[in-house]
């Protein structure tokens, strides 16, 4: 079960170290320490948040104010966390806690799409590995990028960029193909963050709402599916 | 003070995160409400993927967007998530060069 949890978890460590390397060399040129700023990842662990933090630093903002910013950006996995326990009703809560704290979009996204696991014996190994294997890239990139950040060409730091896109959409097409309602309920959780985002609403709260709302459709939408 | 703002992020990134493993054994939820829950990772993946696709090269949108519809159709005809992060990675680096 560990072992297929580090397979299942690979693409994350893929998308990982591009953010990570992106965010140490950020987060140096904001001031931070190379031990700071792997700090910060090892007890925070969230990306955009980390990004943002480092940025904060960067322009001089204030403890509260940065504090007050992470905790908007991540009222998201407030939601994914609701949705992924509540998967997991199978595996006890000495799992769970530790579990909850490892939640980001990415390992939410591939342990949500892999629940038969939180049925069978052991499966609590099977996400601990997921969310290690995501854990460790994240570090270890963050350390790199703090070290050898200016080394890597600019063009190619930009173009990783992608990577977490790309794997977003790798995970949402193979569900799509199976049911299609699937699709619709991700592009009406698209239009919602669009919407949100023309009117001028921040990111953190534009994902929050597109998920929430989004995932109302499903109400609807799944109707015949017994789970 | 760095390590201040590094204590307050954790908190405020550990608290939303941990809550529900501790309330959600209390909660019986109604069918409806199983059913929203079960589709919100396909509308957090919508809403993670698009308009943020659009930001990966912030003064040309159209290769974020590119490299997105490249990853589609690898990820339609069955490939890994990691060709498809690999194939969208080249297709953006070759748009910038």
């Amino acid at each position: 079960m560990f072992r297929k949890g580090i397979a299942t978890g690979f693409p994350i460590m893929l998308g990982y170290l591009p953010i990570a390397i992106t965010y140490g060399v950020l987060a140096k040129q904001a001031g931070m320490s190379l031990a700071e700023l792997t700090l910060m990842s090892v007890m925070v662990f969230a990306g955009a948040s980390q990004l943002m933090g480092a940025n904060m630093i960067a322009v001089g903002a204030g403890a509260l104010e940065i504090i007050i910013a992470t905790f908007v950006l991540n009222f998201r996995h407030f939601v994914m966390s609701l949705s992924f326990m509540n998967r997991l009703r199978d595996i006890g809560l000495k799992w769970k806690a530790p579990l909850s704290l490892g939640l980001t979009d990415e390992t939410f996204a591939v342990s949500a799409l892999n629940t038969e696991e939180a049925k069978m014996e052991k499966g609590a190994f099977f996400y601990t590995a997921i969310i290690l294997t995501a854990y460790v890239a994240w570090i270890f990139g963050s350390f790199l990028g703090g070290v050898l950040g200016e080394v890597i060409p600019e063009i190619l730091s930009q173009s990783m960029g992608v990577a977490l896109y790309a794997m977003f959409i790798g995970l949402l097409i193979p569900s799509v193909k199976k049911e299609l309602k699937v699709g619709l309920i991700a592009i009406i959780a698209m239009l919602i963050h669009a919407i949100c985002v023309y009117l001028g609403i921040s990111t953190g709260w534009a994902i929050v709402l597109g998920t929430i709302l989004g995932g109302m459709s499903g109400i609807y939408l799944l109707k015949e599916e017994r789970t | 003070m760095i390590l201040l703002i590094i204590i307050g992020m954790s908190l405020a990134t550990m608290i939303p995160r941990i809550i529900p493993a501790f309330v959600v054994d209390k909660l019986q939820f109604r069918d409806w409400i199983n059913r929203w829950l079960n589709a919100i990772p396909y509308a957090a993946l919508g809403a993670l993927i698009f308009p943020g696709i659009l930001t990966v090269i912030p003064e040309r949108p159209h290769i974020g967007l590119i490299g997105g519809i490249v990853a589609v159709g690898l990820a339609y005809i069955g490939l890994n998530v990691i060709v498809v992060v690999i194939g969208a990675i080249v297709t953006v680096f070759l748009l910038m060069i």
